[in-house]
């Protein structure tokens, strides 16, 4: 599903140049739950941001599905983003006008499904994250791990062929982490392909490979037994 | 066609809906420029209006011609000699030049501007006394309040009938009282009055006290053979009043033998100048209007732009989020410019609603006309849908700048964790 060859990263900081990703090789194959470890600095998020094609690489090889991910221009970037992937963040970054159903439904517009489809699909997705409920409710009116149960519900609703989680549960308290990994190792159950970064061990040890991260290279890339979180919840 | 994308539409009306408050002060801009706009443009229509409605019953293309005194010595004449027209000199003159449209010859009692006695059981006005032709009537309009103005068959048959002003109704007559078919005495002849006129309002060259005979009643009457005053001359729609005085004065010096330099012994004044006058100023007022109008609008919209940028830069993370969920940079320009389009052509309309409110107050005050020349202010469809149209351009231009700005939004920095 996922291919990296030999990446780099550098910025720029004025004069003098930031290294970041030192040739990462990664590989992930369709249905795995994989945890990217690292400290700060460590070069995750820079990670995450080339897999997102937020951020283009310097150089090396990166396949998604099939198709390479090269010097793309901002629409085709738009484009793969919405097709491919399904972005979970860790301030969930829900449209604060717009109810929990609309957010959902928010890519599927960009996706130019039909307005009835659209209601339909976002309502079935807030269904499966056992929000249908609250379906009208402004985010605010909506608790921290509602909330990113709404994210995970729009990452869904465009049916990617990933979803990546940047610190998902970073905002929210030990319990209702667990609510939340629960539901992405359902999601991943139905064969789903998910990447979380994250530097909290016990959500790490919830996927079932661990990538870790140090300085710009991979240190550590381990298969562990998944610890199912439903037993906490 | 995104124009009728309803998502797209749905999409910009939540946004602006859910910033009411942002978007009414933003709109706010607008709404006073083009308040202003339309004030500016009413006012000046009402003034053109206004003046149209002062020279209403004047033909604009018509010129009044009169003998003076010589000024050079000609052909072994002094100067100084006083030329006077015969009634010939009418149909010589539109004989020779096709132009002329209409010629009314008038005669005057005394000298130009001279009143002379009018008499009636007792009373006396001072009133001036012209001999004139129906035609006259084409070229300044009397509004006849009763009766009728003179006409052909007291031409032909020397009627002993006068049409009188208000005026001199007033001196002769009491409040009241039925002036038609009574007589009026003039240097011992009697005439009966069969119309009166009242002031219009309009530029009067004969006064309200004034008593009009017909022209050859006059000539019988006051003995005045074959004489002519002065003529009033209207000339054909596309014809320019200048060039058919020039040719009147050629014939007229040519007959008269007067000098061909001599500028003073033909009187004459060209009515359609001060027409041009008056239409330039009101256009030059137009003009001026619209151009503060235009750049008070630019301003406005500016303003709007200014906001949308504000707006922009407010919105980064939220732009971002959609840029990360798959909105390209198309999609986000369109929604940031249709913001600024809707922002725009509804403030531009809640501004000419209250324009044209204030305009209606100003007609129902004002717009009468009776103390100055201010009737009917309003803008015309094409002024507004110019305005209109001008605006809109203008905001999709100025939307621009917000729009790319939007645009340059990365989504890694908009979505970078604080």
């Amino acid at each position: 599903m996922i291919e990296i060859k030999d990446l780099h990263k550098s910025y720029r900081m004025g004069s003098n140049s930031l290294h970041v990703l030192k040739g990462i090789n990664f590989s992930a194959k369709a249905g795995e739950l994989v945890a990217i470890m690292g400290s700060s600095g460590s070069g995750k998020s820079t990670l995450l941001n080339i897999l997102g094609m937020l951020d283009g690489a310097d150089s090396g090889e990166y396949v998604l599905d099939g198709v390479p991910i090269k010097d793309l221009t901002e629409t085709k970037a738009a484009q793969y983003r919405n097709k491919f992937l399904g972005f979970i963040f860790q301030s969930f970054n829900l449209i604060n006008y717009k109810s929990a159903l609309e957010n959902v439904a928010l890519p599927l517009y960009y996706q130019k499904v039909g307005r009835k489809e659209r209601q339909e699909k976002a309502l079935n997705y807030l269904e499966r994250v056992g929000l249908k409920e609250w379906a009208t409710h402004l985010p605010s009116e909506l608790s921290g791990g509602q909330k990113q149960r709404v994210a995970i519900a729009r990452a869904m609703a465009a049916e990617p062929k990933v979803l990546l989680a940047d610190e998902p549960t970073g905002a929210l308290d030990s319990k209702t982490s667990y609510e939340v990994m629960d539901l992405i190792q359902k999601i991943n159950d139905e064969g789903n392909t998910i990447l979380v970064v994250t530097h909290e061990e016990d959500i790490a040890h919830m996927c079932k490979r661990i990538v870790h991260l140090k300085d710009g290279v991979i240190v550590e890339d381990k298969k562990v037994n998944q610890v199912r979180a439903e037993q906490y919840v | 066609m995104w124009l009728f994308d309803k998502d797209l539409w749905s999409e910009v009306f939540h946004t602006l809906g859910k910033n009411l408050f942002r978007t009414f002060l933003t709109m706010l801009g607008v709404i006073f420029a083009m308040i202003i706009l339309i004030l500016l443009l009413g006012s000046a229509n009402g003034m053109s209006n206004g003046f149209d409605k002062v020279f209403a019953g004047t033909a604009s293309n018509s010129l009044f011609v009169w003998g003076q005194s010589t000024s050079e010595p000609y052909k072994g004449f002094e100067r100084g000699r006083r030329i006077r027209y015969k009634i010939e000199d009418a149909d010589i003159l539109k004989r020779q030049i096709p132009e002329i449209e209409i010629l009314a010859p008038r005669i005057e009692l005394g000298s130009h501007r001279e009143t002379v006695s009018v008499y009636r059981e007792g009373r006396t006005s001072g009133s001036s006394v012209y001999g004139d032709y129906p035609e006259i009537d084409n070229i300044t309009k009397k509004k006849l309040v009763e009766g009728r103005f003179l006409n052909k068959t007291d031409i032909d048959e020397s009627k002993k009938i006068c049409v009188i002003g208000e005026e001199t109704y007033k001196l002769l007559f009491d409040k009241g009282e039925n002036a038609i078919g009574q007589d009026i005495r003039i240097n011992g002849v009697f005439f009966t009055v069969v119309g009166i006129y009242k002031p219009n309002n309009n530029i009067n060259i004969d006064g309200e006290n004034a008593v009009f005979i017909p022209f050859t009643t006059f000539q019988k009457s006051f003995n005045t053979g074959d004489r002519m005053g002065w003529m009033a001359i209207a000339v054909e729609p596309n014809t320019k009043v200048p060039v058919v005085e020039k040719q009147i004065k050629e014939i007229l010096k040519t007959k008269y033998d007067i000098h061909p330099d001599d500028k003073r012994a033909i009187g004459s004044f060209d009515m359609s100048e001060i027409f041009n006058n008056i239409s330039s100023f009101t256009n030059v007022l137009k003009g001026f209007s619209f151009f503060v109008g235009i750049f008070t609008l630019l301003a406005g919209v500016i303003a709007i732009s200014n906001i949308l940028l504000i707006t922009v830069k407010e919105r980064t993370k939220e732009i971002g989020v959609r840029r990360a969920l798959g909105a390209t940079p198309k999609v986000v320009r369109r929604q940031i410019i249709v913001e600024a389009i809707v922002l725009t052509a509804f403030a531009g309309l809640i501004g000419f609603a209250i324009s044209v409110g204030i305009l209606a107050m100003l007609n129902a005050q004002w717009g009468s006309g009776e103390d100055f020349p201010f009737v009917n202010p309003m803008i015309s469809i094409p002024q507004f849908g110019i305005s209109f149209l001008l605006m809109v351009s203008l905001s999709v231009l100025i939307g621009l700048i917000p729009a790319n700005k939007a645009v340059k939004v990365r989504p890694i920095e908009a979505l970078r964790e604080e």
